[in-house]
């Protein structure tokens, strides 16, 4: 007998939970970030909140870095050992004729996702570790002032990023399109449930992505 | 009809293979894929040379023997039919027609188009059965109550020919359709329920250890499937498979 993460199926499965979790918490950022469009106030004391709060900054965010790197490694080792089960390939192959391109390039727009991050970390994240960890700042200040919405007014103002920002967004809704009802289908709940989960599949993947773009060009137009 | 035929040749499982076309005239309408096959042989043998091998033995969608990869679809370009089931109308006079066979490293060539599929053999061989101690009282199974739902879902996995579309058409060659399907079909009665367990856990270790691919959920099995086994027979055993571990 196996252990339970020898098998393909664990993989899959801890595949779809961290990216069910991946989902929830891509959930939360977006009604965060969506209050930057309503309130300065309320999106600079919850993002305060954040920032400081213990339980975020030491128990909540490790186990989101782990959640990240996870999903991304255990998908280049899936695509890896999903390669080799197939050497010689077909001279004529029409994938298009019973799947979708999502459903097939969830590997490429996994990794337009994943340079996105790589901007995100440096426009965002790093900074902010910066200021907190290494320059020890957690006042949240400058000038006086919380510092956060202004920063994010900041970097929107840059068009160039904000054309990348909704290139990749448009990646990420691509990716969410397969990868919402995927996940629940590795974990078994698909039965049953095919028409519920498919429409909020929609409902998530496109909603969500596309508040993203809006929040990101409301704030490159008002700035 | 006159067709082109782009067809896989290949001598044996060691030698490399390639494309090689052909061209076939006089090709009926009601023809079935396989009879143009048989046709185009027949003319191969004529001119003395070596026929194209291909797998066939029922030719009316039951035995899953015919494995034919057609303009890159399992089985061609209609759905839930076998090769044998695929007519030549489907194709329009002068269309160039790819032909290969079954592509998966848990599915070698032995020939041409003809795989080895035994690794499905040793799948179900590894639990794809009940265990029935026929003592002597053995219980009539029809007087064991199933609801019609569950037994409507046993019946449909029930219907897998395993004739390995679903590997073939699979962008990482998964045989989860398949297994799903042999899974459910004991899990979802009470039979079946008192191994259920173990079967699922023995069925995917074979299963890993042919070397198939992981379920990516492209769908892509269950729209090529002949029979159409649905993908809640993956998601059935995946839970099935959890429950084992878990509990």
């Amino acid at each position: 007998m196996s252990l339970f993460f020898d098998s393909s199926i664990a993989r899959k499965v801890s595949m779809a939970l961290s990216a069910i979790f991946l989902m929830v918490f891509l959930l939360q950022h977006f009604a965060i970030n969506l209050t930057s469009v309503f309130s300065a106030e309320i999106f600079n004391q919850i993002s305060h909140f954040m920032g400081t709060n213990p339980l975020v900054q030491f128990v909540l965010q490790p186990i989101l870095i782990f959640g990240v790197i996870f999903h991304f490694v255990m998908g280049f080792i899936l695509e890896f050992r999903n390669n080799r089960s197939s050497k010689v390939k077909y001279a004529y192959n029409n994938g298009g004729a019973n799947s979708s391109w999502m459903s097939r390039n969830m590997i490429w727009s996994g990794l337009a996702i994943l340079s996105f991050m790589v901007l995100h970390f440096i426009d965002f994240w790093f900074p902010e570790i910066n200021t907190k960890f290494i320059l020890n700042d957690w006042s949240g200040l400058h000038n006086g002032e919380f510092r956060y919405f202004t920063e994010l007014q900041h970097k929107f103002s840059y068009g160039p990023r904000v054309i990348f920002y909704c290139i990749a967004f448009c990646f990420l809704s691509l990716h969410l399109l397969h990868g919402f009802t995927s996940a629940f289908q590795s974990m078994g709940s698909t039965v049953g449930r095919k028409k519920l989960l498919q429409n909020l599949s929609y409902l998530y993947s496109i909603c969500i992505p596309l508040g993203f773009v809006f929040i990101a060009l409301f704030h490159f137009f008002n700035h | 009809m006159k067709l082109k035929l782009k067809i896989w040749r290949q001598k044996n499982s060691t030698s490399k293979g390639s494309i090689v076309n052909y061209n076939v005239d006089n090709i009926s309408p009601d023809m079935s894929f396989l009879e143009m096959l048989d046709v185009l042989n027949s003319t191969l043998i004529k001119n003395d040379e070596s026929p194209v091998s291909f797998d066939h033995d029922c030719r009316e969608g039951i035995c899953g023997s015919c494995s034919l990869y057609i303009n890159g679809q399992a089985h061609g370009p209609d759905r839930a039919i076998t090769t044998c089931q695929l007519h030549m109308r489907k194709f329009k006079d002068g269309d160039t027609i790819y032909i290969e066979p079954f592509r998966a490293t848990s599915f070698p060539v032995i020939k041409d188009l003809v795989v080895d599929r035994s690794a499905f053999d040793r799948i179900q061989h590894a639990g794809g059965y009940i265990s029935v101690n026929t003592s002597g009282n053995t219980q009539d199974a029809n007087s064991i109550p199933i609801n019609k739902t569950d037994a409507d879902s046993a019946f449909d996995a029930a219907t897998c020919i395993g004739c390995g579309a679903c590997v073939a058409t699979c962008k990482n060659s998964s045989a989860m359709l398949f297994v799903g399907a042999k899974v459910s079909q004991y899990a979802l009665l009470p039979q079946g329920k008192v191994e259920a367990a173990d079967r699922v856990v023995k069925m995917i270790d074979q299963m890993d250890l042919e070397g198939f691919g992981n379920c990516s959920n492209t769908g892509a099995c269950e729209v090529e499937c002949p029979k159409g086994i649905s993908l809640d027979n993956i998601a059935r055993m995946n839970r099935e498979l959890m429950k084992s571990k878990v509990l």
